[in-house]
């Protein structure tokens, strides 16, 4: 009688242990991944050994012989496919970094309109932020590139809206200093008034935990940085030299250009993330109980004072998580600009698996970059969420 | 009398009201001023513009004379804006698919359907939608699926990409959350994986990578690998949204139902889920807004999708120089969707929130 009911008791443990289920359904999902994982990978591989393509990065090295418009490291169609894609990361941080800038110009602008007590403002505030938000990204920035190309007059018929600045369907020029070593030692100046205006800051902060006296270093670390770069400029010859965009035949020559690709990417961008922004900006600022604040101005603060040390503390814990996740989306749709023609990494990679065939390294390659800088940034963000996160008891 | 809310006298009426928004200090009087000036410079040109000098007729030659828009084009390029290919006869049946699915989604937003029964109404309806758009049967021509685009197909990359990642995606958040640790560590790396690219690369790995995973001879056509990848990249997102949820429950839950003796699957039925998943409905929404912007995307990858529609109705060289009439019309068509539909969110939020305060 007791035997085999025993063994059946032993059994239906086993079964319904919750370990022993938990090991079997971990055992069956890794087996199921990585036999599926086996199964696609040793049908990759018989594909690409039927079609007779190559496996592996060895096509980096080889000669890309194509055109890129724009670089900002030098490219000529003899340069490797690699350095073709250094030129696409480059251009990709360009636009990103410069689409970060305005966006959050205009988000910071648009979500205090927001909150303005002015009712036609606030309208026009939320008027500008439903528009923008409810816009696919990718059809703004065809529209901004059709606008560019075809309402904008040709070179020849430019329009100068400043002296020498011309607005055409080839994009922006705009005249730039000519070559001249005094740029050079004006940035190296500009690095070591930064770096000044940060050890004065340190100091002035130390200090004033010690004695409780203020300086002024906002304004003393501007000067200093602004001083250091006018004194290099002037002790270097002050040169004055402009290198002017000029109409030669049907093409300007010269002075720096903006392209309608990159004019109509970062136009768009920046203006579909500013309006998230807009409402961080609102949402950050909300959050600052309003005691807060009275509570400063009656402690004598001045309302710029409130502001830095009260307010924005405060603010920017609340604004900080959403404002990161929405520069890595800015970031993340820069890879749109293939839809325009701006050569950036993802578009850069899409010219070189069409003439190479190497799909999944090319594909892999942009897709670890984009994954490296998430997962930088996500580290990055948990770091500070732990530092800045309130201590409880 | 009981009208405790009465103001002073003079603190009322639209002259107090105006005083009181729009020109309070000298500050705020110079930015209304700023503000009406250009709000009526702009009317006037947008009226100008698009109605006063507009061309409505479908006249090419008319609309190249005018000074004004010319809403000739959609007129005339309505239907390929709209349908995109499919044939013209059998357009009712992407229509009736539209209708239906946009008044479904209407039904499935709303209080008092959230039953169980949504599961087979929908399930029932994509299968529907499936014997509309392909036909064949009931006498319905045979319809290929490279035929089909514009609105329907963008509707449909977005309504079939949140509502196949729906179960996915809640099965990511519970495998993120769990305690066997080659679950979490599998989900966890999908989730992270996938939400740290962007979209293009899903939809190039569809269209270009993905034909070379499956066996020879065995092919996909276009359209679902792209539908496949919008499924696994929303499931993704909405994983991370319902696990929002289910961290927003108290802790007390789950304890409260495993000292009643529930196991984790009847836990997960009768006690977190139903609270979890009206919590997370409005951040749901807006990732099905985000789904349909996103759907524009596979353009890229050679789909006729809405934009990419509008886009070839533009290279009729007639019709070329009215791109921004196209735009606006399909940009009217993606606002009309997404802003109803987060104004349906933020009113819901505000709803719930209300709710758990009594």
């Amino acid at each position: 009688m007791s035997d085999p009911s025993n063994n059946r008791n032993r059994l239906s443990g086993l079964i319904y242990s919750e370990k022993v289920r938990g090991m079997v359904a971990q055992i069956l999902v890794t087996g199921g991944i990585v036999f599926l994982a086996w199964y696609l990978i040793s049908n990759t591989f018989e594909n690409l050994d039927n079609q007779g393509i190559a496996t592996g990065y060895s096509f980096l090295s080889l000669e890309s012989s194509f055109g890129i418009s724009e670089h900002l490291i030098s490219f000529s169609p003899s340069d490797s496919y690699g350095r073709a894609l250094m030129v696409g990361l480059l251009n990709t941080v360009k636009v990103s970094l410069l689409g970060i800038i305005f966006a959050t110009i205009i988000g910071f602008f648009i979500g205090i309109s927001r909150m303005s007590k002015n009712w036609i403002l606030s309208r026009i505030a939320a008027i500008y932020i439903n528009l923008f938000r409810n816009i696919p990204v990718l059809l703004q920035l065809i529209f901004w590139y059709a606008v560019i190309n075809n309402g904008l007059p040709n070179p020849k018929r430019a329009l100068e809206v400043l002296p020498d600045v011309f607005f055409s369907n080839r994009g922006v020029l705009f005249p730039v200093p000519a070559d001249h070593p005094a740029y050079f030692w004006m940035g190296a100046a500009f690095v070591a008034g930064i770096l000044g205006a940060w050890l004065l800051r340190r100091w002035a902060l130390n200090r004033q935990d010690r004695t409780g006296q203020l300086f002024p270093y906002v304004r003393s670390g501007l000067a200093l940085v602004l001083g250091l770069v006018v004194i290099t400029y002037f002790v270097c010859g002050a040169p004055t030299e402009l290198d002017t965009p000029v109409l030669k035949g049907f093409n300007f020559k010269g002075g720096a250009k903006l392209s309608p690709e990159f004019l109509s990417l970062l136009i768009g961008l920046s203006l579909y993330t500013s309006t998230y922004i807009a409402d961080i900006v609102r949402s950050g600022l909300q959050s600052v109980a309003k005691g807060q604040q009275e509570a400063s101005t009656d402690l004598g603060l001045k309302p710029s004072q409130t502001l830095m040390h009260v307010v924005l503390p405060q603010a920017s814990r609340v604004m900080i998580p959403p404002l990161t996740s929405q520069y890595l989306n800015l970031t993340k749709n820069s890879s749109l600009a293939v839809a325009v023609g701006y050569p950036d990494l993802v578009s850069l990679s899409n010219t070189t698996m069409n003439q190479t065939g190497q799909a999944i390294e090319a594909i892999s390659i942009f897709m670890a970059v984009y994954l490296g800088l998430s997962l930088t940034i996500s580290l990055f963000m948990n770091w500070y969420n732990k530092k800045m996160a309130l201590v409880e008891r | 009398m009981n009208n405790v809310t009465m103001k002073p006298p003079g603190q009322s009426g639209a002259l107090y009201w105006i005083r009181e928004n729009l020109f309070s200090s000298k500050l705020n009087t110079v930015i209304s001023a700023i503000c009406i000036y250009l709000l009526v410079k702009f009317t006037i040109a947008v009226v100008d513009w698009g109605i006063l000098n507009a061309v409505f007729a479908a006249d090419s030659t008319a609309c190249k004379a005018a000074s004004g828009a010319c809403w000739g084009i959609i007129s005339e390029k309505y239907q390929l804006i709209v349908f995109g290919t499919y044939p013209r006869d059998e357009q009712w049946r992407p229509l009736v698919a539209m209708v239906w699915f946009v008044g479904l989604i209407g039904c499935s937003l709303h209080r008092s359907f959230w039953k169980l029964w949504l599961i087979p109404l929908w399930t029932g309806s994509l299968i529907g939608l499936g014997v509309l758009m392909w036909g064949g049967v009931l006498g319905l021509s045979y319809v290929e699926n490279t035929q089909w685009g514009g609105l329907p197909l963008t509707l449909l990359l977005a309504v079939v990409g949140t509502v196949a990642a729906f179960p996915l995606g809640i099965l990511l958040a519970l495998g993120r959350q769990s305690e066997l640790p080659l679950i979490r560590i599998w989900c966890v790396a999908f989730i992270e994986l996938v939400r740290g690219v962007p979209l293009i690369s899903v939809l190039f790995m569809a269209s270009v990578m993905f034909p070379l995973f499956l066996p020879e001879g065995v092919t996909i056509d276009k359209l679902l690998r792209a539908q496949v990848g919008i499924i696994l990249f929303t499931a993704a997102y909405l994983a991370e949204v319902f696990r929002g949820g289910l961290q927003a429950l108290p802790k007390g839950q789950y304890e409260a139902a495993s000292a009643m003796g529930l196991t984790y699957w009847q836990t997960m039925r009768v006690v977190i889920m139903p609270q979890a998943l009206r919590i997370v409905i409005p951040p749901t929404v807006n990732s099905f807004i985000s789904t349909f912007k996103d759907t524009s995307l596979v353009l890229i990858i050679g789909l006729f999708d809405l934009l990419a529609t509008a886009k070839v109705a533009i290279t009729d060289p007639s019709w070329r120089a009215f791109y921004v009439e196209a735009y606006i019309f399909v940009a009217a068509i993606y606002f009309v969707f997404c802003y109803s539909m987060a104004s349906y969110a933020n009113n819901l939020e505000t709803d719930l929130r209300k709710g758990e305060q009594h």
